[in-house]
Formats: structure tokens, sequence, C-alpha cells
């Protein structure tokens, strides 16, 4: 469903990815692992769609379309969700409501009827139990006075409504302790679905002892120099990111 | 991203076409005498026109708010302008004012049939047409226009009018009590809790008029009223002058809550030509155990000066202000409140949401003031400021003075910039950026909303979104 080809981003002058090439199919889950600075979210907030970034060279498809091309609502709308790293706070607006409007835009582009506040209840009511969120954090507005973990927590629980075609995890372990780890993990594995894609970004292979990815890959400087299965990040664990090298002779 | 918003025409610029008489342009003692005969005004009334008239030649315009103009010359304005025809029932209003009440959403005929909503629409100058009055009359409530109240109220008007804004007290309450045309006026009785919401939509239509409109509303002791002001423009190339003047009075354990939505024409986008001068003085004053609360929503008028304010002279007496003033384009909004606390036991809040886009200018200025008796007072102020973009202003002038050192102050001030994260965030839920903003800056006024009657609170909402769009930047 999604396909990178050759990625080249800058931003102010400065590139960040430097030629990335990476591939996910509907039902995979892909971790991308790699040190502070090596462009982990940049490739993140690319593919949400953040403008500040200068796409240089490269293209990326998501299904039959180009991704580039779109705005990222529409992106969003087409099924694409990130997870973000630094959740917002929007005081005032409630986050059950916000929810509900982000559904209906997203179910008018697909053609669909408008879920009235009833309807939309009784989804809710079924997808706050796979994160184990608060009843309370429905009624507060959106992240406002959220702890870390709450606000991590309730962008899992947007992407349980939203139900995206990929999902971008962007260091969704940062800040949590080992319990919200489990409960965040748990929420997302219930949400793999052989329709469903996962793209995971983190730091730390810990996370991937809850989410086991089918792919690893490792970002360096701008660029994947490992791509391999779930025991490359083992390797990383031990190794360090500092030792790695790019797999120059042992490519296929 | 944010720069790009597409431009909206002003919904509610048009003119309508109806034949009117004006007097020429130009101010002095004659033209004040002639407004006071053409309102077959008694000679009381006349005299204390002609003494503001004169007292207001002795003032200077005040320079002191944070907003720039040309000055205005008093001379090019016209001070009279009515609809020919004289109107007794609906059914005889002008089909081109109604088609203007259309266009504005506000079909008159069906308001009468709306639950709740007695409408007293002012057309220009001269009230067109007061419904549900039969109704209000049964309880012995008086809603009419000024001008009728004179005529059939004159010593409830004698008794109240520059009770609360006595004519010196500024230089646009002395223009307007010299040369008011109409206006609303209110009284409910003794221990009557006014059975619906009232409200009044004015309209400035004539080019080239000033519209001075003169609200008095009284609630005698226990009563409870709720009063809501509505307004929008058409469309014009000058500057038009609207200086009003609206008093309150609560007397012993009377309750007045007043809401206003402003959405006057704001003036050209790029250049600010042509919007309404917004200048006016409300005040209220509240006896024993009274209260009043004023709650604002100002989305409109190319320069607006306002403090609704409340004297709180009875002890145990409560002054709430709700405020969310939007400045986009070219607009300057110079607003806030008064609250004097007299008596003791007194209490105060103040809840102030400037939201400032394009090249606006916003301005909070407040005062809160507690006399030497005034033992126990407390106030509560919040002040939040956001701006959208980087071209806008936001400024806050808070003074308190406190002569009483039982009281209790609290301050709180923020200032919030949408920032492009927080759209994204929403863009990245499914949200169009449109939707996120209006979303976002509806949430930032949530507490004041809150305060506003239902229907006028959607109203709100909407306007906010209307008043944003082309203008984010």
């Amino acid at each position: 469903m999604l396909e990178i080809n050759n990625l080249h981003v800058s931003i102010e002058g400065k590139e960040i990815l430097k030629g990335i090439d990476l591939s996910v199919k509907a039902g995979e889950v892909h971790a991308i692992m790699g040190p502070n600075g090596s462009g982990k979210s940049t490739l993140a907030s690319v593919l949400a769609g953040r403008e500040e970034y200068d796409v240089t060279a490269g293209e990326i498809r998501f299904f039959e379309n180009d991704l580039l091309d779109m705005d990222a609502e529409i992106r969003a709308r087409e099924g694409l969700f990130l997870a973000f790293q630094y959740p917002m706070e929007i005081p005032g607006v409630g986050n059950t409501y916000f929810l509900r409007a982000a559904l209906n835009a997203i179910r008018e582009h697909k053609g669909e009827s408008q879920l009235d506040a009833f309807d939309f209840l009784q989804v809710v009511r079924e997808k706050m139990k796979l994160v184990q969120l608060d009843e309370s954090l429905l009624k507060r507005a959106v992240n406002e006075g959220f702890s870390g973990g709450e606000k991590k927590r309730n962008e899992i629980f947007h992407m349980a409504v939203l139900e995206p075609r990929l999902a971008i995890l962007d260091e969704t372990d940062s800040g949590l302790d080992i319990d919200a780890l489990r409960i965040v993990s748990e929420g997302v594995n219930s949400l793999r679905s052989p329709d469903r894609a996962f793209v995971v970004i983190t730091h730390y292979q810990r996370l991937l002892d809850h989410i086991v990815p089918d792919f690893v890959h490792v970002l360096k400087d701008g660029q994947i120099i490992r791509s391999g299965g779930r025991e490359l990040a083992l390797e990383l664990e031990s190794q360090g990111y500092e030792r790695l090298e790019p797999e120059t002779s042992q490519a296929s | 991203m944010l720069e790009e918003f597409a431009n909206r025409e002003y919904e509610h610029g048009f003119v309508t076409d109806v034949e009117q008489e004006s007097f020429p342009p130009g101010l002095d003692e004659d033209v004040v005498r002639a407004i006071s005969a053409k309102k077959n005004e008694p000679e009381w009334l006349t005299q204390w026109r002609l003494e503001a008239f004169r007292h207001w030649q002795t003032m200077s315009e005040p320079d002191w708010p944070k907003v720039e103009y040309d000055p205005i010359d008093y001379q090019a304005i016209s001070y009279f302008a009515a609809p020919k025809k004289k109107i007794a029932s609906l059914d005889e209003i002008d089909p081109e004012i109604l088609k203007t009440y259309k266009k504005l959403g506000i079909p008159l005929d069906e308001q009468k049939a709306l639950a709740g909503v007695a409408v007293d629409a002012v057309f220009d100058s001269v009230s067109v047409a007061t419904t549900y009055k039969e109704k209000l009359a049964d309880v012995g409530i008086i809603f009419c226009s000024f001008s009728e109240a004179v005529q059939d109220h004159p010593d409830l008007v004698r008794k109240y009018l520059g009770s609360v804004v006595p004519y010196p007290d500024n230089f646009f309450a002395a223009l307007n009590a010299a040369v008011f045309s109409d206006g609303s006026f209110v009284y409910i009785p003794k221990g009557v809790r006014c059975p619906m919401e009232l409200s009044t939509y004015f309209r400035i239509n004539a080019s080239n008029t000033g519209q001075f409109e003169r609200t008095l509303i009284v609630a005698d002791e226990g009563a409870v009223v709720s009063y809501l002001e509505g307004c929008t423009a058409p469309q014009r190339d000058e500057n038009q002058l609207h200086a009003a003047v609206v008093e309150l009075v609560a007397l012993d354990n009377a309750q007045i809550k007043y809401s206003t939505v402003q959405n006057w024409y704001p003036g050209d986008k790029e250049t600010g030509a042509g919007g309404i001068f917004n200048f006016v003085t409300k005040r209220g004053i509240c006896g024993k155990n009274a209260k009043i609360s004023w709650t604002q929503v100002e989305t409109g008028s190319a320069i607006t000066w306002k403090y609704p304010s409340v004297i709180l002279k009875g002890d145990d007496s409560v002054g709430e202000f709700y405020s969310v003033a939007l400045t986009a384009g070219r607009q300057q909004a110079d607003t806030g409140t008064k609250m004097v606390h007299l008596g003791k036991h007194t209490h105060s809040t103040i809840i102030s949401k400037g939201i400032s886009a394009g090249r606006g200018q916003n301005t909070y200025r407040g005062l809160v003031k507690v006399a030497k008796r005034a033992e126990n007072a407390r106030n509560f102020s919040q002040c939040d400021s956001m701006l959208i973009g980087s071209d806008c202003g936001a400024h806050t002038f808070p003074t308190i003075e406190i002569h009483n050192s039982s009281a209790q102050m609290e301050h709180e001030a923020t200032t919030s910039k949408i920032g492009e994260d927080q759209i994204f965030y929403c863009n990245q839920r499914g949200l169009s950026t449109e939707d996120a903003v209006s979303m976002i800056v509806n949430g930032f006024c949530k507490e004041v909303f809150k305060e506003l009657p239902m229907e006028f609170a959607v109203e709100a909402q909407k306007l906010l979104g209307v008043s944003l769009e082309g203008s984010v930047g």
C-alpha cells in the first residue's frame, strides 16, 4: 500500500533524508529504528503531510495515489494515520466532539453517512476498552492537562476509532512506563489486521517486545542502512547504533 | 498553509431601497431642536438634549484608546433619517424592509411564531415593528421604542434617563444625549420575571447617517430580564459612526442579563475602508443583592470602543462581564469593562477573550475599583488573547484600584498563538484547515459562549467561523 522510492527531504536547505526506499504491504508491521537525529520523525512528518519539509527528489505512492500530491487532511481521509510523538492540546474542544468531527470528515470522504452523537457514542464505548481509556478523558478537552501516558493512549484511541489503513506510530513508547507501554501495545496489537499496516518508529527495541514487527529497518544519517527481520532489533539492542555499519557485503 | 484562505464577501452587505426622510448633514442647536420636535418630545427632554449638546461642544474626542482612524467630521454627518411611511402593524411594513430582514436571517413574520423571542426591530432610526408587546403588557412589562416610551411613559424615562450614564460622562455619550434618534425601552415591574428573552436587531442602513441609539432597561425590585441585542449592517464606502448609549438599572434583588452579538461591517479587508465606528457607552447600576451580567461577542466594526461596566452600589450585588472580541483584516478593538465596587460583599467576574487575525489589533482595557467602604469585595479577572498569524496584535491594560484592604482580587492572563502544529494535528485527523481554525477558536471562547442564550450561542459560533474566513494569515 505504501511505496517510497529514493526519497530525499530537506528542511531549510539541510538534507535530512538522503534516498529512502521502503515498501509496506497490507497486514505488515515495519519497525524503523535509529539514533536521535537520524531522520525518523522527519520521515513520519513527510508521510503525514507537514509542509515545512521540501521533498527534493523521489516519490511516494499510497495505494494508487501520489501521496505527495495530497493535502494532509486528504491523506488522513484516505486512511493514513499518524500517532504523534507530541500530541497537541486543543483547549475547550471536547475529545469526543473532536473525534466525531474527524470520523465524520473521513466518512464523508468515503461517501458514507454521518454518525450522530448517539451512534458515535456506541463506537467510542467499544473502542475505549482497547486502550483502557478512562471515561473522564472523553469529556475533557483534547489532550488538555493529560499526562504523557494519557496523551499516548489517547492517540491509540483515536486510531482505534478512525480505523486507518496505514498507521504510523512516532515514538509512541517515549515517556511511557512499563504498564502504559503494555496497554498501548495491546491496543495496537488488537488493531492489527490483514488490511492494515503499521510503521512503528522507535528509538528503543523494548517496544518491539510488545509489538512484534515483521520487518526492521535501521535509519542512520538519513538512509536505511540495514533491513531485516525481528532479530535485527535484538542485534541493535546488544551492539548499539554506533557499531552498526551498512550491510555492503551481505546485501543480496 | 495558513495564508491560503478564500476571501469572502461580507454577507450582509446590501442596501435596502426605501425612500428616506433625512436631515441635511450638519449639527447645531437647531438640528438638536429639530430632532426633538420631529419626535414631538416634551420640553424637559429638548432642554436635556441642548444641555448635552452645549457640553459636548466643550469636549474633545478621547485619544487614549489604542485605535487609529482619520478625524471624524461631525458636520458632515446627517443626524436624522427615518423611513417615510408610518407603520401600525407588521402587514404594513415596507416589503423592501421585510426583504432586508429576510436576508439577515430574521424574518419578522416568522419571528413572531418563534418560541419565546420578542423582537423590537430598529430600522435606521425609527422602530418599525414591535412584536409580542401585548403579551408582555399582560404582566406589566413595558417593551417599546424609546420614542414611544417618551410619549407613553414620560415619568419613567425622566426618572432614569442619564441616571447611569450622565451626558457629561464622555464625548460620545454627550453626543448621543444631544442627538439620539431612537432605541429600546424596557421596564420590568417589581417581582416580575420576564417570560421570554427580549431581543432587538439594530441595523444601520442609510448612507452617511450616524446612528445614535439609546437603550434604557429598568428592572424594578426583584425583577428578572434577559435582553439580546444583535447587529449587522450593509456595506458602505464611507465610515459610519455609531455612538450608542445603554443604561441598565437593576434595583434591589433584580437581575439583568444583557447579551450582544455585534456583526457590523468591518471595512475592507486590506484598507479598512468603509467599516463601522462603534463607540458605545454601556453601563449598569446594581441595587442591593442585584446582578448585572454583560455578555458580548464582538466580531464586526472597523473600530470598537466599548466598555460595558457595572457599578456595584448595593451591598451583595454581582457584576459579570463575558466577552469575545475578534479583530481580523484591519479591524481595531479597544474593549473591556469597569467594575466599580461601592457596596459591601460585592462580587465581580471578568472573562475576556480577544482573538486577533490578519492585521487586527485587539486591546483589553479594564478597571476594577474597590471603594473605601466596600468591605469584602471580590473580583476574578481572566484575560486571554489568541493570535492567528504574525501581523496582528494583542494588548492588555488591566487597572486595579483598591481602597479597602479586605478586597480579594485574582487576575489571570494568557496569550496563545494558534500554531501550525495545532492545525496540522487537526488536519492529520481528517479535518480541513478552515474547520480546524473554527474549532480551535470556538474552544478558546467556550467559557463565554456558555453564558449566551442558546440560540445566540449557535449564531455566535457560526459568526466566528465566517469572520475568520479569508482573514486567517
